[in-house]
């Protein structure tokens, strides 16, 4: 069977990514592994590197994770998670550029339908304003 | 020089939340009105582990604390930070001189401005940590003149237009604010150089 890529969603909300993983559950089915995370370690308002790395580690796959992000904060705490993966994990796990609502749910159905990493990203980041 | 690492991060952690009112104020202004509260967390979580820095060795002080920040901060201050001391930490020694402190600034900045995918100009805390680098990493230096760039940068973001960051929603309506996190730049400059001249 093939490793189907690997889907993590941050938001500054944990409302709001859970709402996100509800949406793409039904879509995803069981083969396909999706973990999210929001908020700060206390509860506000955030996003805070560790939890982006346990939601890499929960999501992870052969093939390679996406993370979907909304705001600021939600970028570059994953972009540093990324930095801190070890380096045979590195290459393999990508920020999309994609609204983080659609983009979820589409990066979910390529993902499921068994493509690469890359297409995975690209199909989401087609959602953005060019 | 000497550096106490334990002193160090102790003159962070002070001024992080020492400062939450005014940066949250600067942040009500052009953005969420948390940078003052993120920071304050950060250094409260700082302060929690002080112990551990105590035992530390610099670049293992550098390291830890910037681990923390990325950890506990919230907003993107705390990546941004988180970087900038973790890449320190890995670029300097246990007992460095000006010239290789000045040299993992560089780089903890170079970091800093990598994952924030940031430029000068753009209202952020790059344009206050760009220039002190800069300056830190020239020969000759002096306190009184990184003190004094440190302030004259967090000022210079007032009349720019934001362009990264929440700020950048608001366009042209950015201008006329100071940069809350360049504000916390230059204090956190202050607070270090502080620390540091205690020592001498």
């Amino acid at each position: 069977m093939t490793d189907l890529v690997g889907i993590v969603i941050v938001s500054h909300s944990i409302d709001i990514a859970k709402g996100i993983n509800d949406m793409v559950r039904q879509i995803a089915g069981s083969e396909l592994k999706v973990a999210f995370c929001g908020g700060t370690a206390d509860g506000r308002l955030g996003t805070n590197m560790k939890s982006v790395q346990d939601a890499i580690d929960a999501a992870w796959s052969p093939a390679g994770v996406v993370i979907l992000v909304d705001l600021g904060s939600a970028e570059i705490n994953s972009e540093l998670a990324i930095d801190m993966l070890p380096a045979e994990r590195r290459g393999s796990v990508v920020v999309c550029n994609a609204p983080i609502v659609e983009g979820a749910v589409v990066a979910a159905t390529e993902a499921k339908s068994g493509s690469p990493l890359a297409d995975v990203k690209r199909a989401a980041e087609e959602l953005s304003p060019q | 020089m000497r550096i106490d690492p334990a002193r160090l991060i102790d003159a962070i952690a002070d001024c992080m939340i020492e400062n939450m009112q005014e940066l949250t104020e600067l942040d009500a202004a052009i953005g969420d009105a948390d940078h003052g509260l993120n920071m304050r967390k950060g250094g409260e979580a700082l302060r929690a582990d002080m112990a551990a820095f105590k035992a530390a060795s610099l670049p293992q002080a550098l390291q830890l604390a910037g681990n923390i920040l990325a950890t506990t901060v919230g907003g993107a201050a705390g990546p941004l930070y988180g970087s900038l001391l973790m890449t320190m930490g890995k670029s300097i020694g246990p007992d460095p001189d000006l010239g290789e402190v000045g040299k993992a600034l560089v780089a903890g900045v170079e970091a800093m401005e990598r994952l924030g995918k940031v430029e000068a100009g753009q209202k952020t805390m790059l344009d206050v940590w760009k220039p002190v680098s800069r300056l830190v990493a020239r020969e000759g230096a002096t306190v009184q003149s990184v003190r004094a760039l440190a302030h004259e940068a967090a000022v210079a973001t007032i009349p720019m237009e934001a362009r990264r960051g929440r700020a950048s929603y608001l366009g042209e309506r950015s201008r006329g604010h100071m940069d809350p996190g360049a504000r916390s730049s230059e204090l956190l400059i202050l607070a270090v150089i502080d620390a540091l001249e205690f020592e001498q």
